[in-house]
């Protein structure tokens, strides 16, 4: 569980976040929602530790990450898996190599060992072909699902996917939506993804926190997100003139 | 205040980046990679420009000597002191940063750019160590050779083109190359490679490790690395040869 209590963040004295409390649960897909500029990615980066929060603290099953020193930290971030909106495979390494890079700088494992982990992600990711490929000769779909590959290889406790559907055509975001779903009810891991996709959302979202005005501005399930009467997250949700005449005509 | 802001961010990357590696067996490796990207690489370059150098001095310092008085050696004298003392431990080294040091900053800031530096990150790998403390060791052990190298091909152009443009015989060319030579201004040209190339790599590196934007500022990071790197050579030139020649 990944808990942030009472987080601000502030860049030269602007203030970007204030008044933050959010709780992610282990086994859930957690959404952190909001339109662009809102602070959903700045509230990401200070969750991962890529940006220092002003004041506040960042919980990892009750682990205070935000008074932890480097070493501490360390230990942390080797229980978390990432998912970058360019995936942000490395261009050098092939696919292989790739979801084999943070085995060979902090697993305990032969080289067998770690093969053998490497094919077994990238089988759960279905491109059990694509081993020698490097990441420029593979679509945006399977630089996702390498993406996702590298994230779980540490077998993570802890999964963040910065908006894993951007870019990519419906049919294969529901693909990668599926994967997320499956990877985090499998291994029970907490997994928070920031995105735009309402689709992905509704979909597969069972906690969604919506980021407006750099605070948790509503929380709720699918459920309820569909029955708000939140103003800004309708204004969100259903920004097209299209899906406020399927609301108004669902009643 | 800028020049303090960057002076300090500069330091703390390089602190950052000399912390203990993760594991010793991949950043050796990595090394392995650099010696050939930043070195081998570079050997034909500096091959060539170190022989034409040595010619042109050669033939240049003939021209300009015209007095019966002066002696033909002084021709072999002065290709020797120009090239250990100042071309091949300073221009070459310009050169590179040209070279090597715009490569260093758009790679590491494509890197950037691509969340791959996050990435490192987020995983506990120390990015600054594993992206630039290999680049740093890599350039420090191969300058030096590439510029005794250097040294070589340049003295000896300047024998082969004196001799076949009829200016200086071979036997005056070698007394001038053994006159009043100082083996000390050899360790001094050896001395300024490796300050140079720590330079070169270190500054490149800071310019990519904290570009941000998109591929606009790539190039700019580039260029900046390539400007203030050769801006510092110049000035640790002057310092350098005023500490340990004067």
């Amino acid at each position: 569980m990944i808990e942030v209590v009472n987080l601000f963040k502030e860049f030269n004295g602007q203030q970007v976040l204030h008044d933050v409390d959010a709780v992610f649960e282990p086994g859930k897909v957690n959404f952190i929602i909001g339109r662009s500029g809102s602070g959903k990615s700045v509230l990401t980066k200070c969750i991962v530790g890529l940006f220092e929060v002003t004041s506040g603290q960042i919980l990892y099953d009750g682990r205070d990450f935000t008074s932890m020193g480097r070493n501490e930290r360390k230990a942390i971030r080797q229980e978390i898996g990432m998912l970058f909106q360019g995936s942000a495979l490395f261009d050098s390494l092939t696919v292989l190599e790739n979801v084999m890079f943070p085995l060979t700088m902090f697993g305990e494992m032969s080289k067998e060992e770690m093969t053998e982990r490497a094919d077994f992600c990238l089988k759960r990711v279905q491109l059990e072909n694509a081993h020698d490929k490097f990441p420029s000769e593979i679509s945006g779909g399977m630089q996702k699902r390498v993406g996702i590959a590298r994230a779980i290889a540490m077998r993570p406790k802890y999964l963040f996917c910065d908006e894993p559907n951007s870019g990519l055509d419906p049919q294969t975001s529901i693909i990668i939506d599926n994967l997320i779903r499956e990877i985090t009810l499998e291994y029970g891991i907490t997994t928070v993804v920031v995105s735009h996709d309402m689709n992905s959302v509704i979909e597969i979202g069972d906690n969604i926190n919506f980021v407006n005005k750099g605070t948790i501005w509503w929380k709720g399930t699918r459920k309820d997100i569909l029955k708000t009467e939140n103003q800004e997250l309708n204004d969100f949700v259903y920004a097209s003139e299209f899906l406020k005449q399927i609301r108004h005509n669902l009643g | 205040m800028q020049l303090f802001y960057h002076t300090g961010r500069y330091f703390e990357l390089v602190f950052n980046a000399f912390r203990r590696p993760e594991r010793f067996s991949i950043y050796w490796k990595q090394i392995v990679h650099e010696v050939d990207k930043i070195g081998v690489q570079s050997i034909g370059i500096i091959s060539l420009l170190s022989l034409f150098m040595g010619a042109v001095i050669c033939i240049q310092t003939a021209a300009n000597i015209d007095s019966g008085w002066i002696p033909a050696y002084t021709i072999g004298f002065t290709v020797r002191q120009t090239l250990i003392l100042e071309f091949c431990p300073t221009i070459i080294p310009v050169i590179m940063a040209g070279k090597v040091g715009s490569n260093i900053a758009s790679e590491i800031g494509t890197m950037r750019i691509k969340e791959e530096i996050d990435a490192l990150d987020i995983m506990g790998v120390n990015s600054a160590g594993f992206l630039i403390l290999p680049k740093i060791v890599a350039a420090l052990f191969i300058f030096p050779f590439l510029v005794v190298i250097s040294m070589f091909l340049g003295i000896g152009a300047g024998a082969v083109v004196g001799e076949m443009a009829g200016v200086v015989g071979y036997a005056d060319y070698e007394i001038g190359i053994q006159y009043d030579f100082k083996p000390f201004q050899v360790i001094y040209a050896i001395i300024k490679t490796v300050v140079f190339a720590f330079i070169i790599t270190s500054v490149s590196a800071y310019h990519g490790y904290y570009t941000s934007g998109g591929a606009l500022e790539v190039g700019k990071s580039s260029t900046q690395a390539v400007v203030y790197s050769i801006v510092l050579i110049m000035v640790t030139n002057y310092i350098i040869t005023q500490l340990l020649l004067v």
